[in-house]
């Protein structure tokens, strides 16, 4: 805000002072975990504030005992195949809504749009019967599938398309390029960034799922990260280092992701609040 | 389509019309083809499963789902109006009014403090972000190891123990006073990020010259705030009225984790998608109940959307 003036002495102090109260108080429970995560079990609850003593065990129990290594593992699998698919499916149907004019159109995205009213709860009691009943509880076809488009992606990319200049459609049908070719070759580097943002989206959204990993797995191999950390809370509640410990590894991952994507994930975020 | 017809100019656009009509159904089979993968799945995981369940929820039915009998659209009403879901929907517009306007408050408060113009400003950005990495376990045990009373930090800081003993006996999680402000504190937590996010990109569009066009005509800092700010940021806060108002509805792993919708007899944090999917509710040993619960979990979840956008929406300012 140019206008204003910029705070000066005490007034200076006070708005800093006032930030580091709120980051400090916002960091505060990570803080807690991460002094949890590296202390030994006869130390952890003597002085939960303080790091004074360090140690790798907990990280090692969590990862062995807690079997975080395939959980992991089962999550990035499905969140990739959940990722690629729904940016694939979104850029097709995306493309039919913005480039091709047929009849129907408008009622078809319509009813696209509607399926975003429908909570996912509302699903999940007849998706666990369908999954059942195609013998995909405990796999990944079950755990992935039912996700593998979302008309917020075909939603996304239409926006990105509409503002693909008409002229570069001609063109490219003069020089003989179909729907796949032009979508391939001109659309797509166009619209990256959304691309992009959707991407990540879908991965945050598949990686974070809890209630569908929980509902349909009961061998304890194929849960993913979120649905291990239930077993581990079961396990583990008496040894809180090995608890935080495992609630760590689950989160490095997706720190890590949003520290390198963070352009995107603002994209992703913000998009659904544009002007409607 | 225009009747044929012997002026000739029209008779010209008769011709171009129906061109542009054969175009139209020429690219059907292709938009056909480019829609199907998604149609399909929407159409068997989304639509599917929500007629289904609608019928579904006429039936009561033996855990595993194999033997349902029929008990009537009745079963709709009679749910509803059961104690268990005039409880559950109590709990979750209590936990919704609890986290709603908190999450509100602090990420309207945060964006605008990290807004100024001040070095370092961007670490706070980060910071103020960064809870939007931890998916919904991972804040929950986060928040469970603080606010356990045997195993946690409140409990085991003396100081805070002594000025508040609940932190101990029976412990935040466990008294039925405190148990949904708890969850509801860590669900508001989780939800930061995502609101500071959505909050500052509102305030980043909002134009210098107004601010300055403001302060030249005399306003001071909370007339601005209350005049521009809080206006122009109202498609921001409007989606993230909504989005938190949503999610509130559809709590279930912060209370799976933190308290299994108790502590009991009281059942002080089984929201309705926890009655639904609770490991130890009473629906979930009955696939017809359980479908009945989601149904009616979605039409209010439904009039609640139309309602903020209602009532709301038509005083937002969406600009040029």
């Amino acid at each position: 805000m140019a206008a204003e003036r910029r705070p000066t002495g005490i007034r200076l102090l006070g708005r800093y002072g006032l930030l580091l109260f709120v980051a400090f108080a916002t960091l505060f429970p990570i803080y807690t975990t991460l002094v949890a995560a590296f202390k030994p079990g006869d130390q952890v609850l003597v002085n939960p504030l303080l790091p004074d003593s360090f140690t790798l065990e907990p990280i090692m129990t969590a990862w062995s005992d807690g079997n975080l290594g395939r959980y992991l593992f089962n999550s990035l699998v499905v969140a990739v195949v959940v990722t690629v698919a729904q940016v694939v499916t979104s850029l097709l149907s995306g493309y039919a809504f913005a480039m091709l004019d047929f009849p129907g159109r408008n009622l078809a995205f319509a009813l696209f749009l509607a399926t975003l009213l429908v909570p996912i709860e509302a699903t999940l009691v007849v998706n666990r019967r369908t999954v059942d009943s195609l013998d995909w509880l405990n796999t990944y076809q079950g755990l992935a599938v039912p996700f593998l488009a979302t008309a917020f992606g075909t939603f996304l990319i239409r926006q990105a398309l509409l503002a693909v200049p008409g002229e570069l459609r001609d063109a490219a049908r003069i020089d003989g390029a179909g729907h796949l070719a032009f979508l391939r070759y001109v659309a797509l580097p166009i619209i990256v960034p959304t691309v992009g943002a959707l991407a990540l989206f879908s991965f945050l959204s598949s990686w974070n799922q809890y209630l569908w990993p929980n509902l349909i797995t009961t061998e304890e191999s194929m849960n993913t990260v979120q649905s291990g950390l239930t077993l581990l809370r079961r396990s583990s509640i008496d040894e809180p280092n090995a608890l935080m410990a495992g609630t760590v590894i689950a989160a490095v991952p997706i720190f890590v992701a949003l520290l390198l994507f963070q352009r995107s994930l603002v994209r992703g975020l913000t998009s659904g609040a544009v002007k409607g | 389509m225009l009747v044929a017809t012997s002026d000739p100019a029209l008779r010209c656009i008769d011709m171009e019309s129906r061109a542009f009509d054969r175009r139209r159904w020429r690219q059907l089979p292709a938009a056909l083809a480019l829609l199907a993968p998604s149609a399909i799945v929407l159409g068997a995981f989304i639509v599917y499963p929500l007629v289904k369940a609608i019928f579904l929820g006429r039936q009561r039915c033996n855990s595993t789902g194999t033997r349902c009998v029929d008990a009537g659209w009745d079963q709709y009403s009679d749910t509803f109006r059961s104690t268990e879901f005039q409880h559950a929907l109590l709990v979750t517009a209590e936990f919704a009014l609890i986290t709603v306007p908190l999450g509100l408050a602090f990420g309207i408060g945060l964006a605008v403090l990290a807004h100024k113009h001040l070095s370092g400003v961007g670490v706070f950005r980060a910071i103020f972000s960064s809870t939007v990495a931890t998916s919904v376990a991972v804040a929950s045990l986060m928040w469970l190891f603080l606010l356990q009373p045997s195993v946690g930090v409140l409990s085991n800081v003396g100081w805070i123990a002594d000025a508040f003993p609940v932190v101990k006996q029976p412990g935040l999680l466990n008294d039925p006073g405190t148990a949904l402000w708890s969850v509801g504190l860590s669900s508001v937590w989780a939800n930061l990020g995502f609101t500071f996010i959505i909050i500052t990109a509102g305030l980043q569009s909002i134009p210098d010259d107004l601010y300055e066009a403001a302060a030249l005509d005399g306003a001071t800092g909370t007339g601005r705030f209350w005049r521009i700010t809080l206006p122009l940021l109202g498609p921001s806060l409007l989606f993230v009225l909504i989005v938190l108002t949503t999610r509130a509805f559809q709590a279930y792993g912060e209370i799976d984790l933190l308290t299994e919708g108790g502590p009991r007899p009281d059942d002080s944090t089984t929201t309705i998608t926890y009655l639904t999917y609770g490991r130890n509710s009473i629906m979930a040993t009955d696939q017809g109940l359980q479908a009945t619960t989601a149904v009616l979990l979605f039409v209010v979840l439904l009039g609640l959307s139309f309602l903020q956008l209602w009532s709301i929406g038509r005083r937002v300012h969406y600009g040029d």
